[in-house]
């Protein structure tokens, strides 16, 4: 979803310096759990997903001199998986670029912004199979607001934030809207 | 994002959404370099490919997307052309309601058949015209913008400033009708080239230039893309004796030849729809020659036609 | 059974006067200024008073061409349901088409075509004759037979078809001379619209129909007229409807040929524009034209070139228009609507008077098709053949609530001005106030 966030965000949750603290975070949960950065592919999903997955991939990259995030990292659309394409007007198609190396065997590590439903979740690991076969899929994102539609979970999570369906929670990014910061705002009126 | 309720002609489509069917076609593209080609968005939907003409190599097309997006697809070939009364078109649609379609992509020799079907209140479903008599065959036009996009236009945006000439039999081409409002709307400055027995009354109306004179039209215009339009072989013994004098005449006069494709830019590549009279409106050596992206372009077709399926039939119901 | 007399108290005749009107029996009794005070309303008579205020009294409208379809089509219309249509419309009486199955090519068949109309009882139908038998273009049929007949045909046509052969239409013009008849060309070069589907233009470029071209109906009429003035013969040319057909008739009536002429509401009124949505409804033969086109016949009708209004009603089943814009029928319904469409378009214009629409719907086509007792002005002691008209009045068609069986009228769904409310037929009402007599 690439629809841009409300010009008010609302109450900060995370700062730019707290979105960096956790990404750095978990870029070293991963090399822990992991074992190390061999085998392992970052792939976000668009929009932001694919921008988070590219700064861990950097931060990756500063701690693990071997791991090359310019080879390990890309990105995964996977609106043609989504199940909610007959509720909503068409959405346009993001681009997919996976690794060259490909994904099969690898330990994918798939970044999102914000979990939610587990909806694009679900889509995600149906594309991913028709692109290949990896030996693990784990998942990192930003935030984890909670209200699970699936039994989906994190790997990894940069910050928990309890909150009601009807609250909107907006990330923000350098690369894509000028500001770091995740906010999260009251409903106003019928916008979800 | 646009929502196509319709594909009726290449008209409904503005620059904007011509060009978002494009990029989404290119997407569509990218997903079929890959091993498992087949994508989920249309599971459950029902495409009937309804061809009152005989197309094997569209039918082939649409049905490769549709089977791509996972819909089910239906082929319904009725016996007999519009003038043999057999079922009524409208008995038909209704028959193909019955069954639950969602889309409907017609091929008929009727001018505005597609059209009817979308608008006389036989069907809900979604209309994709894929070929109607001399009116327009919209997703030929699209495939051809996109080729001719992908060479030329680096692969986005619109095709401003390119000059295409199409030569051979305007009047009774749908796909010169489709190209000539398609590419002008992405930009490109279109040029007819044809015997006047050939071009109907009122193109003078119509947005692009037009010649009776190909080696001019090569020399002057320096055309980036050359479109041949296949010549009928009913329209050398139509009422009058036919719209030209003979086969060889035309091919003198309107053939790709050697020299013609010598004369040709060096980027310039030669566009055919298929399927072709090799020897008549193109040689052998332009349609095989490395200006050629005649194979090319039916490859295209399929991730075009992925593209308005998807966007025909992805969004909200409103049917 | 005792006389009643009707009076119909502060109408406009169509000299513009506001008069009171008495019809008594079969006749006009009186026609009396308004203004003069009231009619006789003594003797044995019961009267009936009519409030004629706001209304237009025209003499009983005379169709040229309407297409019955009886016997053979009566899927589409029969006589009965097409003498209602007329009658609806203001007519009194009409000329049904030759194109029937059989085909009115015989004696036989237009007196059983008059019999069904004088059974309906609506409106007197004049059957017009074939020129050719069964419309084949290639021998005449038994005119001398059709004239003499029950039926009195002075109208022969092949409508529908054109007579293309110039020898067949030159033997017919002089052939018809014999009993003051004329011959009535569906102006229409057959080799020039071979599988024709539409005015030939930018409309059809862009639709991809098969064009129909103006020259094909102009250069038959400029033959026509040369071959009329060669035989010094009475030549009538239907549904005019090209702005060269216009011109080649000024011509000829300047030259003094004697020509006369119709054109249709629907080609007073549409242009080829209509046919962009594909809809069968606007298929009709000669096409709707350009808007220069339609300029020219409104223009030709109000200054005399055209003499008359015709309303070429063609009835079809629905199915014949429910399909595919190639495989639907030519034709559209008009009786109904044809009066309306010339008050909006030439009344209210101000191009026309009611005198002037008296003249070509009235007057003229009786005169053409030499219809005795029919286009008589409105006059003590003439027949009482009237039709009364609210000129103001609004409504919108529905083909489910016209009295035709067709439903392919151009104007369904649309708000039309000026209603029919009273038709008298030789004095008895066949439409009274805005409904058809059961």
């Amino acid at each position: 979803m690439t629809s841009p966030p409300p010009g008010t965000a609302g109450t900060t949750v995370l700062t730019s310096e707290d979105m960096h603290r956790a990404l750095r975070r978990i870029a070293h949960e991963i090399l822990e759990q992991c074992h190390g950065a061999e085998d392992l592919v970052l792939l976000g999903i668009p929009t932001r997903g694919a921008t988070l997955a590219k700064r861990l991939a950097e931060i990756l990259g500063e701690i693990e001199p071997a791991f090359n995030p310019e080879q390990r990292c890309g990105q995964l659309d996977v609106t043609l998986y989504r199940d909610d394409l007959r509720r909503l007007a068409p959405r346009t198609l993001g681009s997919t670029a996976l690794p060259k190396a490909g994904i099969d065997d690898a330990t994918v590590i798939l970044v999102d912004d914000v979990l939610y439903s587990g909806r694009t979740v679900r889509a995600a690991l149906d594309a991913l199979g028709d692109y290949g076969r990896p030996r693990t899929v784990r998942l990192a994102v930003l935030v984890d607001r909670g209200h699970r539609e699936l039994p989906i979970r994190a790997d990894h999570v940069g910050k928990n934030l309890p909150t009601s369906r009807t609250e909107r929670v907006t990330v923000r990014l350098q690369e894509v809207d000028g500001m770091d910061d995740v906010a999260i705002a009251p409903a106003e009126g019928s916008r979800q | 994002m646009i929502q196509l309720r319709h594909l009726l002609a290449t008209a409904d489509l503005d620059r904007a959404s011509a060009v978002e069917v494009l990029d989404t076609a290119a997407t569509m593209a990218a997903t079929q370099a890959r091993q498992i080609k087949k994508l989920p968005p249309l599971r459950g939907r029902t495409v009937v490919n309804l061809f009152f003409e005989d197309s094997t190599r569209t039918r082939i097309s649409f049905e490769t997307a549709a089977k791509r997006l996972s819909a089910d697809v239906i082929n319904f070939s009725p016996k007999g052309s519009s003038v043999s009364k057999g079922e009524s078109l409208k008995d038909t649609v209704l028959t193909l309601g019955a069954m639950g379609t969602d889309a409907i992509v017609v091929r008929h020799a009727a001018s505005g058949a597609p059209h009817r079907i979308a608008h006389s209140g036989w069907t809900n479903a979604a209309v994709v015209n894929a070929g109607d008599g001399t009116h327009e065959h919209p997703t030929q036009a699209l495939l051809d913008a996109y080729t001719i996009r992908h060479h030329l236009a680096g692969g986005t945006g619109d095709l401003a400033g390119l000059s295409v000439v199409i030569v051979g039999d305007v009047l009774h081409s749908r796909v010169a009708r489709s190209n000539v409002r398609l590419l002008e709307t992405l930009g490109a400055n279109v040029t007819l080239v044809a015997p006047p027995t050939l071009l109907p009354v009122g193109v003078e109306t119509w947005p692009c230039a037009v010649s009776y004179d190909l080696d001019q039209a090569i020399d002057q215009i320096k055309p980036d893309a050359l479109m041949m339009l296949r010549v009928q072989h009913e329209r050398m013994s139509a009422a009058g004796g036919g719209y030209f004098p003979s086969p060889a005449e035309y091919q003198r006069e309107y053939g790709l030849d050697v020299p013609r494709l010598g004369r040709l830019a060096d980027a310039a590549i030669v566009l055919h729809p298929g399927p072709m009279n090799r020897g008549l409106e193109i040689t052998s050596a332009a349609a095989d020659g490395v200006r050629s992206v005649i194979v090319e372009q039916v490859a295209n077709g399929v991730a075009v036609r992925m593209a308005v399926l998807y966007l025909a039939l992805t969004g909200k119901e409103e049917r | 059974m005792s006389q009643t007399r009707t009076v119909i108290v502060g109408v406009q005749v169509p000299d513009g006067t506001r008069c009171d009107i008495a019809i008594v029996g079969e006749t006009i009794e009186a026609v009396t200024p308004t203004a003069k005070g009231p009619l006789p309303t003594e003797g044995p008579e019961a009267t009936t008073t009519i409030d004629g205020t706001g209304l237009v009294a025209l003499p009983g409208l005379v169709d040229l061409h309407t297409h019955l379809r009886e016997p053979g089509g009566e899927d589409a219309e029969t006589v009965l349901s097409g003498s209602r249509a007329a009658a609806a419309g203001g007519y009194t009486a009409v000329h049904a088409m030759a194109n029937t199955f059989p085909v009115q090519d015989t004696a036989g068949v237009v007196e059983q075509v008059l019999r069904l109309g004088e059974a309906a009882g609506y409106v007197d139908v004049r059957p017009v004759g074939a020129v050719s038998v069964a419309l084949g273009g290639e021998r005449l049929a038994e005119l001398a037979a059709m004239a003499r007949s029950a039926a009195k045909v002075r109208v022969f046509s092949d409508d529908g078809m054109p007579v293309a052969d110039p020898v067949l239409m030159r033997r017919a013009l002089e052939y018809v001379k014999t009993f003051d008849g004329v011959v009535a060309q569906h102006a229409q070069e057959p080799r020039l619209t071979e599988g024709a589907m539409m005015h030939e233009g930018i409309v059809s470029a862009s639709l991809g129909l098969t064009g129909w071209p103006a020259v094909a109906e102009e250069s038959i009429i400029a033959r026509d007229v040369l071959l009329a003035e060669h035989v010094r013969s009475r030549l009538h040319v239907c549904h005019v409807s090209t702005r060269g057909s216009v011109e080649i008739l000024r011509w000829a009536k300047n030259r003094g040929i004697d020509v006369t002429a119709e054109v249709t509401p629907h080609h007073l009124a549409l242009t080829d524009e209509s046919v962009r949505g594909y809809d069968p409804r606007f298929k009709v033969n000669p096409p709707l034209r350009s808007p220069d086109d339609v300029t020219a016949v409104r223009e030709a009708l109000a200054d005399g070139t055209i003499d008359v209004v015709a309303t070429d009603h063609a009835p079809h089943p629905p199915e014949a228009k429910d399909c595919e814009w190639a495989q639907a029928a030519f034709g559209m319904t008009g009786l109904e609507t044809a009066l309306a469409v010339v008050n909006e378009l030439m009344v209210q214009s101000g191009a026309m008077t009611w005198e002037d629409v008296a003249r070509v719907m009235s007057y003229r086509p009786a005169v053409i098709g030499r219809v005795e007792n029919h286009g008589r002005p409105i006059a003590a002691g003439e027949p009482a053949n009237l039709t009364l008209f609210d000129p103001a009045r609004r409504w919108t068609v529905q083909p489910d609530g016209l009295e035709t069986a067709s439903p392919n009228t151009p104007w369904a769904g649309r708000e039309l001005t000026g209603k029919v409310l009273w038709t008298w037929l030789r004095g008895k009402p066949t439409v009274q106030e805005g409904k058809v007599i059961p």
